[in-house]
């Protein structure tokens, strides 16, 4: 299970590095985009990866903290996703903007070689 | 004390984002409303930091919600913390008065992110807890991006994206860094990650270095040490004038969390020799830039680089005096970066349009002012203009190159004695203060180039600058020579705020015995 996550988590992380290393704004956009879901889900694993654990204590229940699972790491990456989606809609906005005043999709603002 | 005066620590993020938001429900064309709203709550922040400074012997541990720490978030007002938010109020209050003449009505709006990148500043300087810093980094990384792209414009457009996309970058490694911290420790306030991190068992120790050194990553990024800060002399550039001043001190934040976080963190030095030639590396950089810069604002930014290189290179030096000596430093940096990026498109404008020699700005933004922008403010002009321009960037060039009698040159000073002052002396300290003598020198060869290009050389008749404008540029420098006068009592004050910052069992004491 780790195994399987832990590779997922590289293999969205690689993918984004490569996209934004990538010249066109589009591209840049999708590769923050699994970029972000790479570290949403790391966030995520260090609380650990347990199946069938609740994150809320019960208030009846006897407190054996083995049995549940953490609550923050899952608080965290509610405010992570919400941040970056935010900011990946600004930066669409930036990237409209960008097309139309300098009429090409590369990130410099012009073709290369022109 | 009175309950009411221990809430003095939560005001300077609480005014700001209540009345950012109260501005947007004002009507767009209501200008001298919200400046007035603007510049009062400045005044507030300035005046809640200096009750903090006031007091700062005794830290203040502010719980929001009153959950007690580790538990619950703290707002830590200490002195370093104090500090920072009086010298981000008296930026803030400069950079607005500057827009209201004119920049303010370039674009919608520019008000209120003004109060949110306030607010996002000040929480960033006090929140004591880690991923809080996250997310008042976030609040005041989108005010910023809102104001790179003030004035719109294709070359602004440009640099906020390429700015945009390196800073959600840094952010995703923050991510990264607090959460490796907080599956090792198992808790996010800084005090007891500190307390916690000589407990970890041997094997995953490696775990917190890796999680200190991608959050480093974050924070180098924003201080822009070389070769993570490429980006910061174009964009800087690109901005509006306010907007600009105001970023001056963004680039200090990535500096201050680094000097918060290790000096908190890892007591022993771990990493110093990176910050010491990341830092060197810098100034060299930075250095070349400066002699390498055509236009004014390119130069202020190269300035910044050299500055930021200084402040990393002192603090990789890990002695209580030098790191005092360069908060002096910090603060004298910060305000002369300020008022250049302030003067420079007062002298832009003053000789524009004609023989521009050394800016291509007008040419490269592809086209006029945006709309809505006057091309000549109201009010009463400044006499002899060229007179009083260059006089204020005679007063700038000797700050950044640090000569007297401005106090860029105690601050160097002051930091190179401190650094000499171990016996025997380090070969890393002759090195960093050749290169700081050199870097004094080609931000001198600099300025008196572009300062003969623009005042000496060029005949022009000058347009008319207004005295509102010049007004903000003016403070800032004269407060520049009050620090000279006063560096006494400031200097001993910043010593007092770089032991303690050195001696963390102080601030962890506090902060968890609440």
């Amino acid at each position: 299970m780790e195994l399987i996550v832990s590779l997922g988590i590289g293999v969205l992380a690689g993918c984004g590095t490569w996209l934004v290393l990538r010249p066109r704004t589009f591209q840049v956009i999708l590769g923050l985009s699994l970029l972000s879901y790479a570290v949403n889900l790391f966030i995520f694993i260090m609380g650990w990866v347990r199946g069938g654990a609740p994150p809320i204590v019960a208030a009846a229940a006897s407190v054996d903290a083995s049995r549940f699972a953490d609550p923050l790491p899952q608080a965290l990456v509610l405010t992570a996703i919400v941040i970056s989606f935010a900011t990946t809609a600004l930066l669409l906005v930036v990237l409209l903007a960008a097309r139309g005043l300098t009429g090409t999709d590369h990130v410099d603002g012009r073709e290369p070689g022109e | 004390m009175s309950a009411w005066a221990d809430h003095v620590v939560v005001a300077p993020i609480v005014l700001p984002l209540a009345c950012g938001g109260l501005m947007l429900l004002l009507d767009e064309r209501r200008h001298a409303a919200k400046g007035v709203i603007g510049l009062a709550t400045i005044v507030a922040i300035g005046l809640a930091a200096a009750v903090l400074l006031a007091q700062a012997p005794v830290a203040h541990i502010y719980a929001l919600g009153n959950w007690p720490p580790p538990f619950g978030i703290v707002l830590v007002a200490d002195r370093l913390a104090a500090a920072m938010v009086l010298l981000g109020a008296v930026l803030a209050f400069a950079a607005l008065a500057f827009s209201l003449a004119r920049w303010q009505r370039a674009a919608p709006r520019f008000d209120s992110l003004v109060q949110f990148l306030l607010a996002g500043l000040n929480g960033a300087f006090l929140t004591g807890d880690l991923f809080n810093l996250f997310v008042f980094f976030e609040l005041l990384l989108a005010s910023s991006y809102g104001l790179a792209l003030h004035g719109a414009g294709r070359m602004r457009v440009r640099e906020s994206l390429h700015y945009i996309v390196i800073n959600l970058v840094a952010s995703l490694f923050f991510l990264v860094g607090v959460s490796l911290l907080y599956g090792v420790t198992g808790t996010l306030n800084m005090a007891d990650i500190a307390l916690r991190i000589p407990q970890v068992p041997a094997g995953d120790r490696v775990m917190v270095e890796i999680g200190a050194a991608v959050l480093a990553m974050a924070f180098l990024v924003k201080a822009g040490m070389w070769p993570l800060g490429f980006w910061l002399p174009s964009t800087y550039a690109a901005a509006s004038p306010p907007a600009a001043a105001l970023f001056t001190i963004l680039s200090k934040v990535g500096i201050y969390a680094v000097l918060r976080l290790w000096l908190l963190l890892f007591d022993a030095g771990t990493g110093a020799t990176l910050l010491l030639f990341g830092g060197m590396a810098t100034v060299a950089y930075g250095m070349s830039a400066m002699l390498a810069a055509q236009d004014i604002a390119r130069m202020a930014g190269a300035s910044l680089l050299v500055s930021s290189g200084t402040l990393l290179a002192a603090i990789g030096a890990h002695i209580p005096a030098v790191t005092g000596a360069a908060l002096y430093y910090l603060v004298v940096s910060t305000l002369g970066a300020a008022a250049l990026y302030l003067l420079v498109e007062l002298i832009e404008r003053a000789r524009a349009p004609g023989a521009n020699v050394l800016a291509v700005t007008a040419e490269a933004f592809g086209e006029a002012a945006p709309e809505g922008l006057p091309q000549e403010p109201e009010g009463a002009a400044i006499p002899a203009t060229m007179g009083v321009l260059g006089l204020a960037f005679a007063c700038c060039a000797l700050l950044v190159a640090g000569l007297p009698p401005m106090p860029g040159f105690l601050a160097k000073f002051a930091l190179l004695s401190a650094l000499l002052a171990p016996d025997p002396v380090p070969g890393t300290a002759w090195a960093l203060l050749a290169l700081l003598a050199l870097s004094g020198l080609a931000a001198t060869i600099a300025m008196a180039r572009a300062g003969v290009r623009i005042f000496w050389a060029a005949r022009l008749e000058p347009r008319r600058i207004h005295l509102a404008e010049m007004g903000p540029v003016a403070a800032l420098l004269a407060l520049c020579l009050a620090l000279t006068a006063a560096a006494g009592p400031v200097t001993d004050y910043l010593h007092d705020t770089a032991r303690g910052l050195h001696a963390p069992h102080g601030y962890i004491g506090k902060v968890l015995s609440r």
